[in-house]
């Protein structure tokens, strides 16, 4: 939004720009403050139910600025009780002291990644089988696609942690729990990504294979998967990557991997040891993107990166 | 239709050697990898202790728990559901809108365009990228020894693993912005601030509107599982009904969930579209 009176100044500051009749300028800025003074009212509309949608959320989600304000420093000095060892140096002055279970916490992380890979390529597969049969242009049948859709959309908006729950009961505590939530979610999630890319691939091959009397899956397999693959492999690698963010908390309900032993740090308060795998955790991440990121690139080219 | 004469395979032979002779390792190197993956899976499998007996048990037990959800009832508890509910999303607004409004000045300071120098970027973003390789879950935990159990705690924990998303993608956004426009406010006198005001602004707030309607979508999902470790909200009713079994009300629950989330993905959609025009959904 520029100050209304651009049009005089802009006018009387310049004289090589032809200045206009007053009249004309007069009519000119007229039209300018009526079009902002109709975005500003609309603006401020909006602000204002915001505004009110707050409010409301604040009492419903219970909010005290009073606690908030007198346990605010509580939080920076949790971050000072996890940075401290039982003998009250910092954790950095000394590493094996700080790092003492790193064996244990190495396999746990080492489990977690596994949850994630063999989730992740669970879905994938999974997805990949419904996928065809999800989007528009492949179907083969419109009841078919309405069932698979709604399924998909079943198995990504239910969270993967309320899975991981009700699979701890069915298959039992341990990773096999995780595994399977992470996997039937990343069905839905990636079997959605997957379906668009379908939806925009070209059907002109599709034609060229149909006419020489190919079947269904034939047209799948030479006419559409070789224009989709590279991104179908793109969005599992980044389904990966959030899976091992997702999974570090599957111990959280029993279903394996680091969660478990954070869960028990933080609720025990062994502060150096939260910091320690949070520290890991967070290390493990950074490797995982950086890793998938350069391997996408590699592949899809610099595209595929973001 | 002719074939084509003989000499002419010679010659694109000769001509195309990566096509018709390529070498070993770039013929290998699908099945190789192909192998390693499924070695991986295969040891995966193993390792976490999968068994044909243990699955096939567990998918008996999946198949009786969810005869047992049919039909979904709430028994007497629908209020208590419905306030838990309301909860849930209030976590998701609040957490959403609190992250949004601290990312947006720490954002400009992981912007190549705003701030050149590198060494000053990478820490920010740094910051960013650790933020947000935690979880909200953990965040959640972590802010119920700050302020205690309760639904506050989850508005917290949204609020900080969020920030760490939007400052990465709002970055991202300034970045992608036209410098022509900053370039003019320049070329007119204007300041830094002004630039970033008038220059940058206008055409960053619709994007990051944009993105901040779809967080609000999905923190809806995320708002409801961080009760399952005190966090307030309806993951914690979903939580002990599944520990005590009850899984009529379980089903009610999930469908509860589902039926919110879906309302938000609408009213949002509607609202991105109002915000940033039909094209610019992604």
């Amino acid at each position: 939004m520029f100050p209304a009176s651009l049009f005089t100044e802009q006018a009387s500051m310049t004289s090589a720009v032809a200045i206009l009749p007053s009249q004309q300028l007069a009519a000119l800025n007229e039209t300018y403050r009526k079009a902002v003074a109709r975005r500003r009212w609309r603006v401020l509309l909006g602000a204002a139910v915001f505004a009110a949608a707050l409010v409301i959320a604040a009492f419903g989600a219970e909010v005290n600025l009073k606690t908030f304000f007198t346990y605010l420093g509580n939080f920076a000095s949790y971050f000072d009780r996890i940075l401290k060892l039982d003998d009250g140096s910092r954790v950095w002055t000394n590493l094996p002291e700080w790092f003492w279970g790193w064996q244990k916490w190495l396999r746990m992380l080492g489990e977690t990644l596994l949850i994630s890979y063999v989730g992740t390529l669970i879905g994938t597969v999974l997805a990949f089988v419904l996928n065809f049969f999800a989007a528009e242009n492949t179907s083969p049948s419109n009841w078919l696609r309405f069932v698979v859709r709604r399924l998909m959309e079943f198995a990504r908006t239910v969270p993967g942690i309320v899975f991981a729950l009700i699979f701890v009961i069915a298959f039992g505590l341990g990773p096999m729990a995780g595994v399977l939530a992470v996997a039937i979610h990343s069905t839905g999630a990636l079997g959605k990504q997957f379906s668009e890319i379908v939806e925009n691939a070209e059907m002109k091959p599709v034609e060229g294979v149909r006419s020489t009397g190919a079947g269904w899956i034939s047209c799948m397999r030479f006419a559409v998967l070789p224009q989709v693959i590279a991104g179908y492999a793109s969005y599992a690698l980044l389904r990966f990557e959030i899976n091992v963010r997702e999974s570090s908390v599957m111990g959280f309900v029993g279903a394996g991997g680091i969660g478990q032993e954070l869960v028990v740090a933080i609720r025990k308060f062994y502060y150096s040891d939260v910091s320690a795998i949070l520290v890991m955790i967070v290390v493990t991440v950074f490797i995982i993107d950086i890793t998938t990121g350069w391997l996408r690139g590699r592949l899809f080219g610099k595209d595929a990166r973001t | 239709m002719s074939q084509l004469p003989k000499h002419d395979h010679v010659q694109l032979r000769a001509k195309y050697p990566d096509i018709f002779e390529r070498p070993a390792s770039a013929r290998l190197a699908t099945p190789v990898v192909a192998l390693a993956a499924f070695a991986v899976f295969i040891f995966g499998l193993v390792d976490l202790g999968f068994s044909p007996t243990r699955f096939v048990t567990g998918l008996r037990e999946l198949g009786w728990i969810t005869m047992m959800m049919i039909p979904p009832d709430p028994g007497s508890s629908l209020p208590l559901y419905l306030k838990s509910l309301g909860e849930t999303l209030s976590i998701a607004l609040l957490g959403t809108t609190i992250a949004a409004l601290l990312a947006l000045p720490v954002s400009l300071m992981a912007a190549r365009n705003i701030i050149p120098s590198s060494l000053l970027r990478f820490p920010v973003r740094r910051f960013f990228d650790s933020i947000r390789g935690v979880d909200t879950l953990i965040w959640a935990l972590v802010w119920i020894n700050v302020v205690g159990l309760g639904p506050f705690a989850g508005v917290l924990a949204i609020a900080v693993s969020d920030f760490g998303a939007f400052g990465k993608l709002f970055s991202e956004a300034i970045e992608a912005a036209d410098q022509k426009e900053v370039e003019g406010i320049r070329a007119s006198g204007g300041s830094a601030l002004h630039e970033i005001r008038f220059g940058l602004m206008p055409q960053v707030l619709p994007v990051i509107a944009g993105q901040v309607l779809y967080f609000i979508e999905s923190n809806t999902r995320s708002a409801s599982i961080i009760g399952i470790v005190g966090a307030g909200g309806i993951g914690l009713q979903l939580a002990e009904q599944i520990r005590v079994l009850e899984w009529q009300k379980v089903s009610f629950l999930v469908l509860m969930i589902l039926v919110a989330v879906a309302a938000i993905d609408f009213i949002s959609g509607k609202l991105r579209f109002a915000i940033i025009g039909r094209r610019a959904v992604a």
